[in-house]
């Protein structure tokens, strides 16, 4: 049964994806659109399982949530704070510095994620990995202590990653 | 009644502060003088600025239409490809040397996008000569 189950559905949860995906553009919840869109989920799934032969077992979907919701809130404060910078720091007065960041993540999607949830809060980008992804390169708009940028992503971002990927 | 007038409200308030961020956006675009620090400003625009749009368009939707969630997947579709270009730029102003020299690495050897291929160089050197 076990084994059917894993041939049905070589990544169960990017097949989920798929179909909420396809509900949400028929803009149509209905039974029917939510079969089609299993289907379809399973159809690409097997088709494409050919070109990820490594992927991450084991997704804590409950902590990814909680994640999601932390950026999202955090996207929302970080960014009044960098308007009121544009806004009141002169250009002279502005700080701009180079972060770099060691990765204790080893997963190469672990990293992605992390790199796109820097970007996204606003005042820092991800600029880099070095060439044997031991660390991040991440540029900040305005800060004093670069270290304190460094060790709060650490903190808030990568150890939760960390457990999600566990 | 109230119900339209209540969304009527909300929709406005969406568009007015989406606007404000997507000005502020433009104005950090303008103002900043170093090509690294003008890529801050674009990647605000992309969060909130189109997000509140976003929103103030799904209100309208539900309130005055059959409602609609495509919203939901551009703001989904925004969020994982914004980084992407945000990342392509730093590394051509890395490439072209347009910002500071990062700080090296603490354990390995360099920074991916500096890290030339030997040919590469050698290549640049026929190049001058």
């Amino acid at each position: 049964m076990t084994r059917i189950l894993h041939w049905l559905f070589p990544h169960p949860v990017l097949t989920l994806l798929l179909a909420v995906v396809w509900v949400i553009l028929q803009n149509d919840l209905s039974a029917g659109m939510a079969v089609f869109g299993l289907i379809l989920g399973i159809i690409i799934t097997k088709l494409t399982a050919v070109w990820w032969p490594e992927r991450p077992n084991g997704i804590r979907l409950g902590k990814m949530m909680t994640y999601a919701a932390i950026v999202l809130w955090d996207i929302v404060v970080a960014n009044i704070e960098v308007a009121w910078i544009v806004l009141t720091v002169p250009n002279t007065k502005l700080r701009p510095a180079w972060v770099v960041i060691p990765l204790d993540l080893r997963q190469p999607e672990a990293i992605t994620i992390l790199a796109g949830t820097i970007t996204l809060t606003p005042g820092t980008v991800s600029a880099d990995l070095s060439d044997e992804g031991h660390s991040l390169l991440v540029h900040a708009l305005h800060t004093e202590d670069p270290d304190a940028v460094r060790d709060e992503i650490k903190d808030r971002y990568e150890r939760r990653l960390k457990e999600i990927f566990a | 009644m109230t119900f339209e007038l209540f969304g009527t409200y909300a929709t406005a308030i969406c568009l007015l502060l989406g606007a404000g961020f997507v000005l502020v956006g433009t104005i950090g675009l303008l103002k900043f003088n170093d090509p690294m620090t003008r890529l801050h400003a674009p990647t605000k625009v992309g969060t909130i600025g189109i997000g509140m749009f976003l929103l103030a368009s799904m209100i309208h939707s539900y309130v005055y239409g059959d409602g609609s969630l495509h919203e939901l997947l551009i703001m989904a579709f925004l969020f994982v490809t914004a980084p992407i270009s945000a990342n392509f730029m730093a590394k051509v102003n890395i490439h072209k040397g347009a910002c500071d020299l990062p700080p090296k690495p603490p354990q390995d050897e360099t920074w991916s996008t500096l890290d030339v291929p030997v040919e590469d160089l050698e290549l640049a050197e026929d190049a001058k000569v």
